[in-house]
């Protein structure tokens, strides 16, 4: 009942059609909403960071699916935006080699294996890509191998004076090693992203035939059901709208929010008399609580019991076909409220079964420390209201935290301990079977 | 939903006693049996009189602009943003004061407190689910045609819990006049819960029904008009409010 859905923000995507190097900076300014000059500010002043910023452009252009966009940046755009990504690089090793002392051979053959990477990935990159010669494609893809190639044997070669404790072959397989990862790395991302696509795929699909094969075994069962027994309206009537209900619960519920609630007993319990007995049954229900533990929950199947039986007596006894059921849950007592507009009683001559109900419904309730008050006119309906005040005194927080005293202090409240054994497990196997069909129907 | 679900009218008989008011209504449902049979069933009701039907939002919208009726019977769900589209489109077009705007009445088969309350927040005057029966739909009709509030048990239920539950998210600022309900109007938002009748309800409080009356269409306002999370974070999911 409580949904929090709002417009969902538009998923981080690159740009395809209109990218200049890879579309993130592209991606991000339409995301969020701000010019893509400033974006690849932002990426330039990163970069000088010890090139944060090309390694976040890295990450991204791994992460990020592309977009579905096709128009291609304006010349203008792309001049600029490739002078940016110069400065970015540049800017990155000046203050690198200034600021960090970083040894130019290793900064600039980066900057070679980065440029020899992207050259690559891109060529990779694009899923619906504009048909281009094969002749400038390969070009691209063997000058980014060469750089990148190229870069590594550099950092390795160089760095054969600083790395002194590391053997040159183990040196060289490792840059090896990276070199493979970073020229394949648009293949991996490819095998992964179709794997999704097809799990995804897969997924819908079984969700497909779930809601085949349920509306098979619920509602075309039930229609088949409805027309043999077409002749007997009543009959049709119950079947429609016990079907109805397990409908609404299977396309409305959410059984994570239910399972085990007071409402959804109090619920269950409409639904069974109803069935039962061929009645309808109004069941609203206002709040809702969870028991804190078996004891309090010992106290709402009581009351889920008791409903049952109101609900059972004025289906028998009242001669109307309807029922209203009302459960109000506040801060401090919890209602519930099961009224008929049937033909009522006079309490002053009621015969003995219906003195049974009305003892056993309060019997029922007192013992675990509710009330019950049955008010009838005859003629104008019967109306039942039980009154379970919440947490038995001790608050609900309180009596988890300190389980024994509390544990003592209830099993005092309750003298009648023996007998109310064989009813609350009754009631309890009745609210656990609300759960086991919501799985079912799920 | 059977018995006697909504009260007839009994407050509005001074002048035309003998001659009961005639009510028009427009039909809006996607389902063209459905159509028919809430057709069939107003033709037996005397007073009322069924001018016009539509099963899609855009039909929907011109066929009530043109026809005028006193009453439009609002399906809930839809294809193309259902009943809500319906009463924006129209009272874009006619304007909310006008003489002749028509009153909404939601009638869904919706479970969903959300559709409900978004429904009523843009503007119906009640809700009813498909399962009344005809003279109980008429006597509705009849009800808000005259300017009352219908509640049904559900509607009144989802109102109650959305004024007295409590939200997680941090309230903005209430007006109390409107964002919250007086104990009379709580009192007499549980008993239609519990299904009473208007009339049962003045018997119970040892109130007039006119008195009652007011209080459900001040009820009704309030769930309108409120700022509370409940209902405008349900208001805020079908993009009205």
């Amino acid at each position: 009942m409580t949904r929090t859905e709002v417009e969902p923000v538009p998923r981080l995507v690159r740009r395809d059609g209109g990218r200049v190097i890879a579309g993130v900076a592209g991606g991000i300014a339409d995301h969020l909403g701000v010019d893509v000059f400033r974006v690849r500010i932002v990426f330039v002043v990163l970069a000088a960071l010890a090139g944060a910023g090309v390694a976040a452009y890295g990450l991204l252009w791994f992460f990020c699916p592309p977009g579905k966009d096709t128009e291609p940046p304006a010349p203008g755009e792309r001049r600029q935006s490739l002078g940016l990504a110069v400065l970015g690089l540049v800017a990155m090793s000046v203050v690198g080699f200034a600021a960090s002392g970083t040894p130019a051979e290793y900064l600039v053959p980066f900057v070679f294996v980065a440029i020899g990477a992207s050259l690559v990935w891109r060529e990779f990159d694009s899923s619906h890509r504009t048909p281009r010669t094969p002749l400038l494609t390969w070009t691209r893809l063997v000058g980014g191998v060469v750089l990148v190639v190229g870069g590594l044997v550099v950092i390795v070669v160089a760095g054969d004076r600083s790395f002194g404790g590391l053997n040159t072959t183990i040196l060289a397989v490792v840059a090896t090693l990276i070199g493979v990862v970073l020229l394949t790395v648009p293949l991996w991302m490819r095998m992964w992203r179709t794997l999704n696509e097809e799990r995804a795929a897969r997924i819908r699909n079984a969700e497909r035939e779930e809601i085949a094969s349920h509306l098979h075994d619920s509602v075309l069962q039930t229609l088949a059901l409805i027309q043999k027994k077409a002749h007997r309206p009543e009959e049709v009537a119950r079947l429609a709208r016990s079907q109805e209900r397990e409908l609404r619960a299977w396309l409305f519920g959410d059984p994570a929010q239910q399972r085990g609630s007071l409402a959804a007993a109090i619920r269950s319990v409409g639904a069974e008399v109803e069935d039962a007995y061929g009645i309808e049954v109004e069941v609203i229900t206002v709040g809702d609580l969870r028991p804190s533990d078996a004891r309090d929950a010992k106290r709402w199947s009581a009351l889920a019991g008791a409903t049952r039986e109101a609900l059972v007596n004025a289906a028998k006894h009242s001669g109307e076909r309807s029922v209203d059921v009302y459960c109000e849950v506040t801060d401090e007592q919890v209602e519930v409220y099961v009224r008929d507009r049937g033909k009522g009683f006079d309490p002053e001559l009621v015969d003995e079964d219906r003195q049974g109900i009305d003892k056993s419904i309060r019997a029922r309730m007192e013992r675990v420390g509710g009330r019950s008050r049955i008010t009838s006119t005859p003629g104008r309906g019967t109306n039942v209201a039980l009154t379970m005040p919440r947490g038995d005194g001790v608050p609900v927080e309180e009596s988890s935290a300190y389980e024994t005293p509390a544990e003592g202090a209830r099993a005092a409240d309750v003298p009648a301990g023996t007998g109310e054994d064989g009813p609350g497990t009754a009631e309890q196997s009745q609210a656990d079977r609300q759960p086991a069909d919501n799985r079912k129907v799920r | 939903m059977t018995g006697e679900q909504f009260p007839t009218s009994t407050s509005h008989t001074d002048a035309e006693a003998d001659a009961p008011p005639m009510y028009t209504v427009f039909l809006v449902d996607d389902h063209a049996v459905f159509r028919s049979g809430v057709r069939a069933e107003l033709a037996d009701e005397a007073g009322l009189r069924v001018i016009g039907e539509a099963g899609t939002v855009g039909e929907a919208i011109d066929g009530i602009v043109a026809a005028r009726p006193d009453v439009v019977l609002l399906d809930v769900h839809m294809p193309a943003g259902g009943g809500v589209a319906v009463l924006r489109g129209v009272l874009d077009r006619v304007g909310p004061d006008s003489e002749r705007t028509p009153v909404f009445l939601a009638l869904s088969v919706s479970d969903a407190a959300e559709d409900v309350i978004a429904t009523i927040r843009a503007g119906a005057r009640g809700y009813v689910t498909k399962t009344i029966d005809g003279s109980e739909l008429a006597d509705a009709v009849r009800r808000v045609a005259e300017g009352d509030a219908v509640f049904s048990p559900r509607l009144a239920g989802f109102v109650l819990d959305s004024f007295t539950g409590k939200s997680t998210a941090p309230e903005p600022p209430l007006d109390p006049e409107l964002d919250s309900l007086t104990r009379r109007e709580l009192e007499v938002l549980r008993l239609l819960a519990r299904g009473y009748t208007y009339r049962e309800i003045a018997e119970e409080l040892f109130i007039s029904i006119k008195t009652v009356e007011t209080h459900a269409s001040n009820v009704l306002r309030k769930t309108q008009q409120s700022n509370r999370n409940a209902l405008t974070r349900w208001a805020a999911t079908r993009h009205i409010g």
